[in-house]
C-alpha cells in the first residue's frame, strides 16, 4: 500500500460512478456545508491554507491562483477543469472522469462558489469517449437532482457545468490554448501577461485547474486544510495519482501519498520491471520531464523537492518505466515525432525547431547521422527554451537534453556504426 | 444534409449568452457524426447559423486532428504509436495491420471497410498498445488478437 489515500477511497463497482452511490458515500454534503457556513473568500483561504499544488504539471499553488480573482468586480468569472489529458504517459484524470465524476462536479461547485462563477466548463479531450459519457451522464444526473443550474440549498448561488469536447490537439492542454479552443478557434496559446485569472475566457477572469487538483477540493473543505496538510510532505502536501506505464509488470493508475519511496513504488506496488529485467531509467511525469537513471532514482521519494533536486520534475504524474536493453535513440525519435506533430505552428522557434529536430533524429536512425548532429540537437533545444509563447518548445528540449546528457554514447554508437546498440528495441526483452 | 437545428438550439441554450463562437467545435463534431465528415455546404450553413466567419470554421477544421474533410472506411483504425504504446508492441501491431489489410498509413481498403491511421498519445498508456476504432478504445491489443479485432468489425 502506497500510503494514505484521499481520492481512491471507495471500491470501484458497476455503479460507483452514479449519483446514488456518490450520495451514499456522503456526496454533495460538503457543498451544502460550505454554502451554509462559509463566505466565498473563506473557501479560497482554506484552499490556500491546504497548500495544494496544481496536479497538471506546473505545480502552481491552487490557492494563489484563485486569490488573484477579484470578487464582486461586476464581471462574469469562469472556471474550467482541464481534462485535455494528453501528455504522453499520463492517464490519471481519466480515472476521476470514469469513476468519480460527481466528486469533480461537487468540487467544481465549491470552486465556483469561491470564485463567483455561474458557468463552469470541463474541457475534455475529443478522443475520450467513455470518460465523456460518464461525465455527461453525471452532469445530467446532477441537473435532474437540482444540483446544477438551479439555486442550491435555499441560497441564491447556482452554477451550471458544461462538458465541452476538444477535437484532437495536444497544445489545447496548455491553459490558454484550452481557453482559445473553448472559444471555438484554433487552440493557440496566448502570451502572458495578462494572466488568465485577469483576462481568460472571452477576456473575463478565468481559473483553469487540472481535474485532479479540483477533485481534491471537496475533501479539503470537508475535512479542513489541516487534515489535508497532515498527508504528504510539509512542502508538498496531499497525494498524487500516478499513472505508470511502459516496461512495468502492473501498469495503471495508483494513488500515492506524496513522499512515498520511488523504488518501493515500482518494485512492490507495481510488480517491478516487466519480465524481471533490470531497470534502466524512468521518465517521472510525462515525456516533457527529464529522464532519471535507475541509480539516480534509487534514493528518491515521490515529491517535488526530491525529484526536482535530481534535476527533473513530478510533472503530470505520468511515469514511464524503461528496462535495460531499450534503445534511447529510437525512444527520442518517437518523442520528437510527437512534438513535431503537435506544434501548433504559432511560434517560429517551435514550428521550425521541432521539424529540424525530428528530421535530424530520423536521419540518425536512417544511418545517415553526422557527428555534429548531436550538438545541433542541443543547440536547437537551447534556442527554443523560453522563446515561445507556451512551454512546448521548452518541453521538447528538456526531453532531448535529458536523454542526450545521460545516453549520448548510444547516439554516438548509432552515428558511427549506422545501427542501434540495442537492435532498435523499444519493447522489453523476455528476461534478463 | 440540413443541420440538426433543434439539437443545436438546445446546445446553444446551455452555454452563456454570447458564446455562439464556442459552439463551433461541438456543432462540427455532431455534423461529422451524421455525415461521416464535414462538407463545404456544412461550413456555409454553420457559419450562417452561428454568425461566425467561414474562415474560422475552416481554420478549426484544418487544425484539429479528429475533423475529417472527406469520408473514410466504415471502420477507422487509429493505432497509437507514442512512447508507452511503442514500448508495448504498437509498431508490430501497425506493421501487421498494414500487411493483413494490404494498405499503408492513411489508406482505405478497396472495399471501403477499413482505413488505417496512426495517432499520437490517446491517454491510455496503462493498457498499451491501444487501437481506437471509430469512437471506441481497444486496449491491450496484441498481434495475436488482431484477427479477432478485424473480424469484429465487418
Amino acid at each position: 500500500m502506497s500510503g494514505r489515500k484521499l481520492l481512491m477511497t471507495f471500491d470501484v463497482t458497476a455503479t460507483s460512478h452514479t449519483l446514488a452511490d456518490y450520495r451514499a458515500r456522503g456526496g454533495y454534503q460538503t457543498i451544502e456545508k460550505v454554502l451554509r457556513e462559509l463566505k466565498p473568500g473563506d473557501v479560497t483561504k482554506e484552499v490556500a491554507a491546504s497548500g495544494i499544488q496544481g496536479r497538471g504539471g506546473a505545480a502552481f499553488p491552487a490557492g494563489r491562483k484563485w486569490g488573484v480573482v477579484h470578487l464582486s468586480d461586476g464581471q462574469p468569472h469562469y472556471l474550467c477543469a482541464n481534462a485535455d489529458e494528453g501528455e504522453p504517459g499520463t492517464f490519471k484524470d481519466r480515472w476521476i472522469l470514469e469513476y468519480a465524476p460527481h466528486l469533480l462536479l461537487e468540487s467544481m461547485l465549491i470552486a465556483a462558489y469561491a470564485l463567483e462563477v455561474r458557468h463552469a466548463f470541463v474541457y475534455i479531450r475529443g478522443e475520450f469517449d467513455l470518460p465523456y459519457r460518464r461525465l455527461a451522464g453525471a452532469i445530467e444526473e446532477a441537473r435532474a437532482a437540482g444540483l446544477l443550474g438551479a439555486p442550491l440549498f435555499g441560497t441564491d448561488f447556482s452554477c451550471d457545468i458544461i462538458a465541452h469536447r476538444g477535437a484532437g490537439s495536444y497544445v489545447c492542454g496548455e491553459a490558454s490554448g484550452l481557453l482559445t479552443s473553448l472559444e471555438g478557434k484554433r487552440g493557440y496559446p496566448r502570451n502572458r501577461p495578462p494572466r488568465l485569472t485577469v483576462r481568460g475566457l472571452y477576456q473575463q477572469p478565468t481559473v483553469v485547474n487540472n481535474v485532479e487538483t479540483l477533485a481534491n477540493i471537496a475533501g479539503i473543505l470537508a475535512n479542513g486544510a489541516a487534515a489535508f496538510k497532515a498527508v504528504g510532505t510539509a512542502k508538498n502536501p496531499g497525494t498524487r495519482l500516478i499513472s505508470i506505464s511502459g516496461h512495468v509488470e502492473k501498469p495503471g493508475v495508483y494513488e500515492i501519498e506524496i513522499g512515498y519511496p520511488w523504488r518501493k513504488f515500482i518494485d512492490e506496488d507495481c510488480g517491478g520491471v516487466q519480465n524481471g529485467v533490470a531497470l534502466k531509467c524512468v521518465i517521472p511525469g510525462g515525456i516533457s520531464t527529464k529522464v532519471l537513471t535507475a541509480a539516480e532514482i534509487a534514493p528518491l521519494t515521490l515529491d517535488s523537492e526530491s525529484v526536482e533536486g535530481a534535476g527533473s520534475s513530478m510533472g503530470s504524474g505520468g511515469m514511464i518505466v524503461i528496462a535495460e536493453g531499450t534503445c534511447m535513440v529510437r525512444l527520442l525519435q518517437v518523442m520528437l515525432r510527437f512534438y513535431h506533430h503537435e506544434s501548433c505552428g504559432q511560434c517560429t522557434p517551435c514550428r521550425e525547431g521541432m521539424g529540424w529536430m525530428h528530421r535530424i533524429i530520423d536521419r540518425i536512425v536512417a544511418g545517415e547521422g553526422r557527428p555534429e548532429d548531436l550538438d545541433q540537437l542541443l543547440r536547437i533545444s537551447r534556442m527554443n527554451d523560453g522563446t515561445t509563447i507556451c512551454g512546448m518548445g521548452d518541453a521538447a528540449g528538456y526531453a532531448t537534453v535529458g536523454i542526450l546528457a545521460k545516453y549520448r554514447d548510444e547516439f554516438d554508437y548509432w552515428i558511427a556504426q549506422k545501427r542501434s546498440r540495442y537492435d532498435g528495441n523499444l519493447e522489453c526483452r523476455r528476461s534478463s | 444534409m440540413p443541420l440538426p437545428l433543434a439539437e443545436f438550439d438546445a446546445l446553444r441554450a446551455r452555454y452563456p449568452r454570447g458564446f455562439e463562437s464556442s459552439l463551433v467545435l461541438p456543432c462540427l463534431r455532431r455534423i461529422q457524426e451524421l455525415r461521416g465528415f464535414v462538407a463545404d455546404p456544412d461550413i456555409d450553413a454553420l457559419a450562417g447559423y452561428l454568425g461566425v466567419p467561414r474562415v474560422q470554421i475552416e481554420e478549426v477544421l484544418s487544425f484539429y486532428t479528429q475533423f475529417k474533410r472527406e469520408g473514410v472506411g466504415r471502420w477507422h483504425l487509429m493505432v497509437c504509436r507514442n512512447v508507452s504504446c511503442s514500448m508495448r508492441g504498437a509498431e508490430r501491431v501497425l506493421d501487421q495491420l498494414s500487411q493483413r489489410l494490404g494498405i499503408g498509413e492513411g489508406e482505405t481498403t478497396p472495399d471501403g471497410r477499413f482505413t488505417l491511421s496512426t495517432v499520437e498519445c490517446l491517454g491510455s498508456c496503462g493498457t498499451a498498445p491501444v487501437v481506437m476504432v471509430n469512437d471506441a478504445y481497444h486496449e491491450n491489443v496484441s498481434v495475436e488478437a488482431l484477427d479477432a479485432l478485424l473480424a469484429g468489425h465487418p
